[in-house]
């Protein structure tokens, strides 16, 4: 019997995982997307206030591929995904590794709501490949796939599910620790949930809603209570999109965090971006969904502890 | 000094002056929000428990305690009798303030007698610890998938999983960070 019986132990989440992908690349394909394979390693990280690029010689390993594929939107590719590793530093726990599995896809002549209908057709269509008819059980609680899913504004989830308001919460400095705490663990539980319509100061690549210039359009998918993807209306104005980054350059360096940068090209070429959206969902968080496995360890060969 | 990447089950800090041990930990990260440090921690001498909730940059000072090198002598009623490897003293440690290390005490077992101004409060043991499996069912022959998992019950009363391949009377390796099986012990 194998010495690594914790790796013997996990062939059939592994199998599971390859079929999940290879379900994922199929339904792209079938609705006329470009696969696309983008550079790991990159001069230049979205400056981004809370994510942390992990360094390669004078680059860094990329912490999303989302740069490099709105060039290619405003190159004139109109419907492109990617499944790629990314790199986070400093993000291990039961939901993260480090190093992780994306999923990315872009159009353009779409908005977020648009992205929320296709999440829906692909992660349908994954599951039908999986056998599990029309809905899933995920550590004991059953999640209606077939049915429409729930559609809750992020100020909806906080008269719900908190004691304070959004706008209390963002006063108080409280917003993380309250979506933590109290509205995540209670998203997606009888089908799966989108949240949206953020902050706007959380959306540093989201567009300003027309409707409330105090939201972005930007929304989260949960299953279970498990954050699976983010998506946002893509932010075209170049202008904007220079001063946001110069802001949360600034945030970094004031918590002393490394600063990168700024994404020059892409900030160049980003007023040929058409209108457009784009969506990152975590390929290893929707196999543990789908697999009814709890933790994140259960979905990849190796963690770094194993290596 | 700690800071919140030290956080993990079993660490030891002090809070308002008195030893806490980490319990539980979550790492959170709400989508493109700040990382949050989940914590539960049971206060090492009134067993209260606490949920608090750390941001990065957040330090710890370790708890200020004097371990002993000791072995697990006996039970008697809900206390655990340890004794001195130098000076044979003996003491005993409340059931309460054990916490998993009670799983894993065989006879003659070293470990540290965590004490607090003078008071025993805690016990740390190996990381790895040796058990004999007094109960488990037998392996259904012919299953090869070796992809499954069945309980177990060592001979402290411990019940965990392990591969379907281990046997009753056989001696596993437990690693006590996590309470799971390690690997099988050959001979």
């Amino acid at each position: 019997m194998a010495k690594n019986w914790p790796l013997t132990r996990r062939k059939e989440a592994l199998r599971g995982r390859s079929t999940i992908i290879q379900e994922i690349r199929r339904f792209f394909i079938k609705e006329g997307y470009l696969e696309v394979d983008t550079p790991l390693r990159i001069p230049a990280p979205a400056p981004e206030s809370h994510i942390d690029a992990i360094s390669s010689g004078r680059w860094f390993l990329h912490t999303s591929p989302e740069l490099c594929m709105k060039r290619m939107l405003a190159a004139g590719y109109e419907r492109i995904f990617q499944i790629c590793r990314c790199w986070r530093d400093g993000e291990r726990g039961i939901r993260h590794l480090p190093e992780f599995t994306m999923l990315e896809w872009y159009r353009i002549d779409a908005d977020y709501r648009d992205l929320m209908s296709e999440c829906e057709a692909l992660i349908r269509s994954v599951i039908h490949v999986l056998g599990h008819g029309g809905s899933i059980r995920y550590q004991g609680m059953d999640v209606e796939i077939n049915e429409p899913w729930e559609r809750l504004s992020v100020s909806e989830a906080f008269i719900r599910y908190s004691r304070m308001t959004m706008a209390e919460a963002l006063e108080t400095d409280l917003f993380d620790e309250i979506m933590v705490r109290d509205i995540e663990p209670r998203l997606g539980f009888g089908k799966p949930t989108f949240i949206y319509d953020y902050p706007a100061e959380r959306g540093a690549l989201a567009r300003i809603s027309k409707d409330n210039p105090a939201v972005a359009e930007r929304f989260e998918l949960y299953i279970g209570g498990l954050e699976l993807a983010n998506a946002f209306s893509e932010l075209t104005d170049a202008q904007e999109q220079r001063t946001r980054f110069v802001q949360e350059s600034a945030f970094r360096a004031s918590m002393n965090r490394t600063t990168y940068p700024l994404p020059e090209k892409f900030l160049d070429e980003l007023s040929d971006m058409p209108p457009s959206t784009g969506i990152a969902l975590g390929v290893d968080r929707l196999v543990m969904v789908l697999l009814d496995l709890s933790s994140i360890d259960d979905v990849v060969a190796f963690t770094p502890e194993e290596l | 000094m700690y800071t919140v990447a030290d956080l993990r089950k079993g660490l030891k800090i002090t809070l308002d002056g008195d030893p806490y041990i980490v319990i539980a930990f979550d790492f959170a990260k709400p989508g493109k929000g700040q990382a949050l440090y989940r914590t539960k921690m049971r206060n090492m001498i009134n067993g209260t428990i606490l949920d608090r909730t750390y941001r990065s940059g957040e330090t710890f000072e370790p708890a200020s305690l004097e371990d002993r090198k000791m072995q697990y002598l006996y039970k008697e009623d809900d206390h655990y009798c340890f004794m001195d490897n130098q000076s044979y003293e003996q003491i005993h440690v409340d059931e309460n303030a054990l916490g998993d290390a009670k799983n894993y005490l065989i006879d003659n077992l070293p470990v540290d007698v965590l004490l607090f101004k003078g008071k025993a409060i805690g016990v740390d043991v190996p990381n790895f610890v040796n058990l004999r499996v007094v109960q488990t069912d037998p392996w259904a022959k012919g299953d090869t998938s070796g992809s499954d998992s069945k309980p177990a019950t060592v001979e402290t009363g411990y019940v965990l999983r392990v591969p379907p391949f281990i046997e009753e009377g056989e001696l596993i390796t437990i690693d006590t960070r996590t309470g799971e099986y390690s690997t099988r012990v050959k001979g």
